[in-house]
């Protein structure tokens, strides 16, 4: 984690640095079908952080020494925009977002049933045009939006979520300075309905106890966030449907 | 209150009283199917099928398509059906007689063919044939598309919509099961075809369709 520093993270009432109880999520929003080109899209707000992602494929994939002639290969591209952070980020792939791609990833691959797509390729992009702690966790969970929306057959949606220890005590969905000044962060990637993990990275140190309690946190507030996504993709249709429902 | 078809997302379990999974629907557990698709459930006869909002065409044997020729090579043309997986031509497939080196001056790039898919296998390789009835280079007219798991819809029961559209907008049309569709008729006329066929695509999910379309055709010409 970040630098040591005496900033109090909790209170004395146990509330967090922005008011938030410690099993409370920020507040999260996701719009679907934003991009008119993309196959699927999808535009997700959580707490400070603003992510845009859209699908493309499957198509064939090239260059064609890719292709996989048994499954899908899904190429997530993890992307800071240079005006996404405080100072301005050199824009371009680095170590960290190279990393973020692939376990992205791999995390979709999970869900999607590759194995219908032999030698086709199915491109996600993810761009962070606003990071405030949790981009990988809530671009992944936006991706899986995205790939649904675009029609693409999967076993199960994925949701992001992230745990960690402040000031000595197990928080969920850490915010910037929590992410910066506190001990250890755990984000998880679940399969919603099954409760697969397909994504788990953890910085900082945690002990078996703490880490049961996190992925209790997580698991948890992975039905609330899986709602969210529901109402995100059928709120358009549904509205619609009761609209002109007929007779 | 209107009756809504029900729509599920992928990983959501199938009501199995309502009958036998078939499309878009797999096996998640002992003896219970989940969707596999964003999509709405149909249930027809003693099948359920989960038919997606979106997605791509995936070609099937014995299916009518549109194709864009993209390519033409010495005795093949590639062409694009709007699927993940390009198609192929042969010209032995086609009713000219054609003869390799020369084929250009029967389809360039660029050029619409209504073509049946004649065979494809595991890696989903493709052959398309010209050898049928009603089979055609398509000339003139306009291309619009929606999306592959809506044509059913834009057909509707027996093809009374796009008799429908055809009739009121004295238009010819064309609808590949790839989701691309080809009208002809004075430009007037394809413009309200295209929006008509718009309407459908956006409003596939909801009942009592037909009869809004017909009042939206009245309406844009203007009756």
């Amino acid at each position: 984690m970040g630098t040591a520093s005496d900033i109090k993270l909790i209170d004395e009432n146990g509330l967090r640095i922005d008011g938030r109880s410690p099993t409370e999520l920020r507040p999260i929003k996701i719009e679907t079908d934003v991009l008119d080109r993309a196959d699927g899209s999808a535009f997700i707000e959580w707490g400070g952080n603003k992510i845009l992602v859209a699908v493309y494929g499957p198509r064939e994939a090239y260059p064609k020494h890719t292709q996989d002639i048994e499954k899908a290969i899904i190429k997530a591209r993890y992307n800071m925009a240079a005006f996404s952070v405080d100072e301005r980020k050199r824009p371009g792939p680095d170590r960290r977002s190279i990393e973020i791609s692939k376990v992205i990833s791999e995390a979709l691959s999970n869900a999607v049933m590759v194995e219908q797509f032999p030698r086709a390729q199915i491109d996600v992009f993810i761009e962070v045009l606003q990071a405030d702690a949790g981009t990988r966790i809530a671009g992944l969970t936006a991706a899986s939006v995205a790939l649904a929306s675009a029609g693409i057959p999967m076993r199960d949606l994925v949701v992001g979520c992230a745990a960690g220890k402040v000031d000595g005590q197990i928080v969920l969905d850490l915010g910037k300075e929590e992410d910066n000044f506190g001990e250890a962060d755990l984000p998880m990637g679940i399969l919603a309905k099954s409760g697969k993990v397909v994504l788990m990275q953890m910085d900082g140190d945690l002990s078996a106890e703490e880490f049961d309690k996190a992925t209790e946190l997580i698991l948890d507030a992975v039905k609330r966030i899986n709602e969210i996504q529901r109402e995100a993709l059928a709120g358009k249709f549904v509205s619609l449907a009761l609209e002109r429902g007929g007779e | 209150m209107a009756e809504t078809k029900q729509i599920v997302m992928p990983g959501d379990l199938l009501d199995p009283s309502l009958g036998k999974p078939r499309n878009g629907a797999y096996k998640c557990g002992e003896n219970q199917f989940c969707s596999s698709y964003f999509g709405i459930v149909q249930v027809s006869d003693q099948f359920v099928d989960v038919v997606p909002f979106s997605g791509p065409y995936y070609p099937r044997r014995g299916d009518k398509v549109i194709g864009k020729v993209i390519e033409v090579g010495p005795s093949m043309w590639i062409v694009d059906i709007n699927s993940p997986y390009s198609t192929l031509l042969h010209m032995n497939d086609t009713p000219w007689r054609t003869q390799s080196g020369d084929i250009k001056k029967y389809l360039g790039p660029g050029d619409y063919v209504y073509a049946k898919v004649m065979s494809l296998n595991e890696i989903k390789e493709s052959w398309i044939t010209l050898k049928d009835v009603g089979l055609r280079k398509l000339e003139g007219g306009h291309i619009t598309s929606v999306p592959a798991p809506k044509v059913p819809r834009i057909i509707g029961k027996g093809g009374s919509m796009v008799n429908m559209i055809k009739d009121a907008t004295e238009t010819r049309i064309v609808v590949g099961q790839n989701g691309l569709i080809w009208i002809d008729g004075t430009p007037d006329n394809v413009m309200i075809a295209i929006k008509a066929v718009k309407m459908v695509e956006k409003e596939a999910h909801t009942t009592g369709l037909t009869d809004r379309i017909q009042n939206y055709l009245k309406e844009l010409k203007g009756e």
